[in-house]
């Protein structure tokens, strides 16, 4: 099983917009995660229909019963999270910020604190537009598992497309550089980069793709808004070649970006000429994952 | 007055607004900037200052001293992140998945987890005249950034608590990094973009400003690309648009040098103008 992940580290470059419309060239050939799922947006381009949901449970959160609270403070004095605090009538806890630790629940002197797990997300196993099936969530607001929710929507994709025989998982991976980005690239074979020749976007692709070097994954980069600044499109062009990541597109500032999207369409579904831009790139995607993997 | 600068979907400007709305208010207040998007801390690419101190921030991990081990199991038993195991004749831990809770090792009956401080990224302060700039970067590999989030916030409320303005730089998303940021702030101006992806994330995010019960309103950047939806979902849901910015080619240019914008352009400055106008009727409003 081949598994593609798109990333960016900073927000806003065209990850998403790339990602589905990889996913509509490769028809029925991949099954899609949406792994951003604290901002699950590609729903929004590929039609989804929701036909099959799962609740998704969250570690745990100390509840305390006050009926049986004698006020004593003991939890309140080991939780190292700040989440408890006195009422009048017995210790709260504050749910936002109780880490599920489950310590003051052990040292209770009267067995006040229960453990409940909570409900924190909706996992969907939907068919798309493309003839295929997509997994994405959503997360409840506030929640603090996302990173296994990512982990929970990349082994669901990959067991859906086990079941479908298709050989091929392309993801839609989280930002940043912490718990859900790592989940989302456990286990990748490929990983494409999407950035933007802006301070912060070279900024942000150095450092996400030094945790992609800690996974020794290959990688590929697709430079969006390529002409905004020549200086630092070098600097990345430079970056690129010292650590042998594939060049695998620039794609010039193009609005149509934003217009397939008021559409609800994917950029090739939208613009014959990044249709062309966007197919090489894909291509050369799967020319270099097959190369890789007969090494 | 704390106000945070969030947003759900990334890349809709927080790191512009935090920026230029912190160096624009310094021309006539006191203002401290933290940067709190600790995984891709990118304030400072756009305000410059003077270093004044740097240190090393640090988590407490257990650590097994085998000298006094029982190998008893409590230490497994109590922890609920699986970053503590006895396997055979050893105790394993696994830093990375360690919340720091304490318990395997204050629970520990022969005291054999210490508490270890291991380095989990680097807080930087700045000055820029009256401004005054907090960053934080966590280190690659490190997984959690809540824990240097709340770290960075304790400081900058200790060193800078008496600022007329203290803006936060908040984390993407609607998850724990960005509660931890939003639940504290006097105000949260939440930036978004009137595409389709911009409005979904925005819906989320006013949802979790709702739950948290803070003060919100909301800033549409790059306006005139897109569509009206946004504008129509904040009439239908009585939210304050604050102000626009709008979608300039230029903008995006000065951007991609980590230039201000306001000082060249003059809709950015009129914009903040509006945001100050804005913080202050609503400074009146909660004190009265």
């Amino acid at each position: 099983m081949k598994e593609i992940v798109v990333i960016s580290g900073k927000g806003g470059t065209g990850k998403t917009s790339l990602t589905a419309s990889f996913a509509v060239l490769a028809g029925g050939e991949t099954v899609v995660a949406d792994c951003d799922v604290d901002a699950a947006d590609m729903h929004l381009l590929l039609e989804p229909d929701f036909s099959s949901r799962e609740e998704f449970f969250s570690g745990e959160v100390a509840v305390i019963d006050p009926d049986i609270c004698t006020n004593c403070g003991i939890c309140r004095q080991v939780c190292r999270f700040d989440a408890i605090s006195v009422s009048e009538r017995s210790h709260i806890v504050a749910p936002l910020s109780c880490e599920g630790c489950g310590y003051c629940a052990r040292v209770c002197p009267v067995q006040a604190i229960s453990n409940n797990s909570e409900q924190v997300g909706e996992l969907y196993v939907s068919s798309i537009k493309t003839d295929t099936k997509m997994v994405h969530a959503a997360l409840k607001i506030g929640a603090d598992n996302s990173g296994k929710l990512v982990a929970r929507v990349k082994n669901e994709a990959k067991s859906v497309a086990e079941e479908l025989g298709k050989a091929m998982v392309l993801v839609d991976g989280s930002p940043g550089i912490g718990c859900p980005v790592v989940s989302s690239l456990s286990g990748a074979s490929f990983v494409v980069l999407v950035t933007e020749p802006t301070v912060s976007g070279l900024h942000d692709l150095k450092r996400v793709y030094q945790l992609v070097k800690k996974f020794k994954i290959p990688a590929g980069c697709v430079v969006n808004k390529a002409d905004l600044n020549p200086q630092i499109l070098q600097e990345i062009e430079t970056l690129l070649q010292d650590e042998q990541i594939h060049y695998l597109a620039k794609i010039p500032y193009n609005e149509e970006f934003t217009a397939a999207m008021t559409n609800g369409k994917t950029v090739v579904e939208w613009d014959q000429n990044l249709r062309q831009t966007v197919s090489e790139t894909w291509q050369q995607v799967l020319k270099i994952l097959e190369s890789e993997t007969k090494e | 007055m704390k106000i945070a600068i969030a947003s759900g979907k990334g890349g809709t400007g927080k790191t512009t607004l935090s920026t230029n709305l912190a160096v624009y208010l310094s021309e006539s207040a006191r203002v401290a900037l933290g940067d709190l998007d600790v995984e891709e801390p990118n304030s400072g690419l756009y305000v410059q200052g003077e270093e004044i101190e740097r240190h090393d921030k640090f988590k407490y991990v257990p650590r097994w001293n085998p000298a006094q081990c029982d190998l008893c199991g409590t230490c497994q038993l109590v922890c609920n992140f699986n970053a503590v195991l006895k396997l055979g004749q050893q105790i394993m831990v696994f830093p990375e998945l360690c919340h720091g809770c304490y318990a395997c090792s204050e629970l520990c009956p022969t005291g054999s987890l210490p508490m270890i401080p291991q380095k989990m990224g680097e807080l930087t302060v700045f000055r820029r005249g009256p401004l005054d700039f907090v960053e934080s970067q966590l280190n690659i590999g490190e997984e959690q950034a809540v824990p240097l989030i709340k770290q960075t916030l304790k400081q900058m409320n200790g060193s800078f608590g008496d600022r007329e303005y203290l803006i936060y730089d908040s984390p993407p998303g609607t998850s724990c990094p960005v509660i931890e940021v939003t639940k504290e702030a006097d105000l949260v101006i939440l930036v978004t973009e009137p595409t389709p992806f911009g409005l979904h994330d925005l819906k989320l995010a006013v949802e979790t400003m709702r739950e948290l019960g803070v003060e919100f309103g909301v800033v549409i950047n790059r306006h005139g690309l897109g569509d009206d939806r946004v504008e129509r979902y904040c009439a239908e849901q009585s939210i304050d648009i604050i102000t626009t910015i709008p979608n300039h080619r230029k903008i995006a240019e000065l951007y991609s040098r980590g230039e201000l914008l306001y000082p060249s352009i003059p809709e950015v400055k009129n914009a903040l103008e509006k945001i100050r106008l804005y913080i202050l009727e609503r400074r009146k409003e909660s004190r009265s």
